[in-house]
């Protein structure tokens, strides 16, 4: 069996954990800072990934990094290279979809810090980067950890902007790339290797199942911290 | 030699405080009914609350202003705060906790100063354990020495005896006596007994819909019953 996609699958859902991880992070704290304006417009905004389609957000992501936006044009500027069609952009596709997963789970753990703590922490003299490294962060721990299990699994079963975005299906420029494992199987049943789909579907399942478990096990002993 | 003078007001929908406080060195208790603005009071003192109006200074230091727009962070007013939930940090020791104030001691002396510390209040031996396993007794211990660890300049105390039974609270009260007078410096106390202002406090005040409506040596105060 091709073990290629799946390696591939875990390396771009890895890194866009790692992006939705410090993104949905900032964006968790930005929504809890009392001083926002429009809170509820700024919420909504980060969710809307959520409720459209992925072609929707594909078409979104096409025209923004694209080689003819600008900043695809600065892209390549300052690399010589391109976003679209690459590694790049599948870590971006899957990112996308996780990010708002993770804000919520962070939010979540970020509101069960017991404010008086955090009072008690600036009391003690300690800066607000010292207080959110120090107490926010940690305490929220749970919650961050539960974000980054949710961006995970959700990078590593996105399909539709990955098609979009990073396929080369859908490569205008002809370069043949390796597939991740969510769009191998569709290839694979497209060509009628039947068994080859079968075979991935089956290894990115019990992937997936296993990585929960362990993620399920991690939570559970930070909560009991 | 430095006195507290504080003059503020906060007005917060009904709710108005509007008070003039002197507190000198030793212990200040701020009596009054629940709603009287007495954890306000220690709110605004620590920089945690706004006041619409008022100035806070202690002895040549000015925290606040509104006036000239002077409102120094709270992480920058040398106070220590000791909450009614104590708000000990769960996910740290008890070295940990006393050590975390510590911002001017070398950090190669930290542990062992926490540790000197937590001797002083009669809990030493719980340094490497969590505030999840302490008793009421032994997290106030805990929280008095994490209070005392950053040298304050002023110490606010928010009804830290209330879940406390009478004989801990006869320790305790005995021990902010002994380390208030170590310290030297204002301690500004909220609290409902009566008993434990006769106790504690070189000076009384009295706290009434937001006022001050008294204050002096705890002896003077002869109706000090009626606030409970």
């Amino acid at each position: 069996m091709n073990w290629s996609p799946l390696f591939l699958s875990l390396q771009v859902a890895t890194v866009a954990m790692i992006v939705s991880l410090v993104v949905g992070t900032a964006l968790a704290l930005l929504i809890t800072w009392k001083k926002l304006p429009l809170p509820d417009v700024v919420a909504a905004l980060i969710s809307t990934p959520l409720v459209l389609p992925p072609t929707v957000l594909g078409y979104y992501l096409l025209t923004i990094l694209g080689p003819n936006s600008a900043v695809g044009r600065a892209f390549h500027w300052l690399t010589g290279g391109d976003i679209i069609f690459t590694f790049k952009a599948a870590v971006i596709a899957a990112s996308v979809g996780s990010i708002p997963l993770v804000v919520g789970a962070v939010k979540i753990g970020l509101d069960a810090v017991e404010p008086t703590l955090v009072a008690a922490a600036r009391t003690l003299g300690a800066s607000p980067a010292r207080v959110l490294a120090t107490i926010t962060l940690p305490l929220a721990g749970p919650g961050i950890v539960a974000g980054a299990m949710l961006g995970f699994a959700r990078a590593l079963g996105d399909y539709g902007m990955t098609q979009m975005i990073a396929s080369s299906r859908f490569d205008g420029l002809g370069i043949h790339q390796e597939s991740p494992a969510s769009i191998f199987v569709i290839d694979e049943l497209v060509a009628l290797r039947e068994e080859s789909a079968r075979n991935m579907a089956i290894a990115t399942t019990v992937l997936g199942v296993v990585l929960l478990v362990l993620a399920n096990r991690l939570t559970r002993r930070l909560h009991r911290v | 030699m430095s006195d507290l003078v504080a003059k503020f007001e906060v007005k917060r929908g009904e709710f108005a405080l509007d008070v003039a406080l002197r507190c000198p060195p030793g212990i200040t208790c701020v009596m009054g009914r629940s709603g009287s603005g007495k954890s306000t009071i220690l709110s605004v003192l620590a920089g945690l609350a706004l006041p619409d109006r008022g100035s806070i200074v202690l002895g040549d230091e000015v925290w606040l202003d509104r006036a000239r727009a002077i409102d120094v962070p709270v992480h920058h007013r040398r106070l220590a705060y000791v909450f009614q939930g104590l708000a000990l940090f769960p996910h740290m020791s008890a070295l940990g906790n006393v050590a975390y104030g510590m911002r001017e001691t070398p950090r190669a002396e930290r542990a062992s100063k926490a540790r000197a510390l937590l001797e002083r209040v009669g809990v030493g031996a719980l340094a490497t354990r969590r505030p999840r396993t302490f008793s009421g007794g032994e997290a106030q211990r805990v929280a008095l020495a994490r209070a005392l660890a950053c040298s304050p300049k002023l110490m606010l105390l928010d009804e830290p005896f209330s879940a406390l039974d009478r004989g801990l609270r006869a320790q305790l009260v005995a021990l902010v006596k002994d380390l208030a007078a170590e310290l030297a410096v204002p301690v500004v106390h909220v609290t409902h007994s009566v008993a434990e202002a006769r106790q504690l406090a070189d000076h009384v005040i009295q706290l009434d819909a937001g006022r001050v409506v008294g204050e002096g040596k705890p002896a003077d105060m002869l109706d000090l019953e009626a606030l409970e």
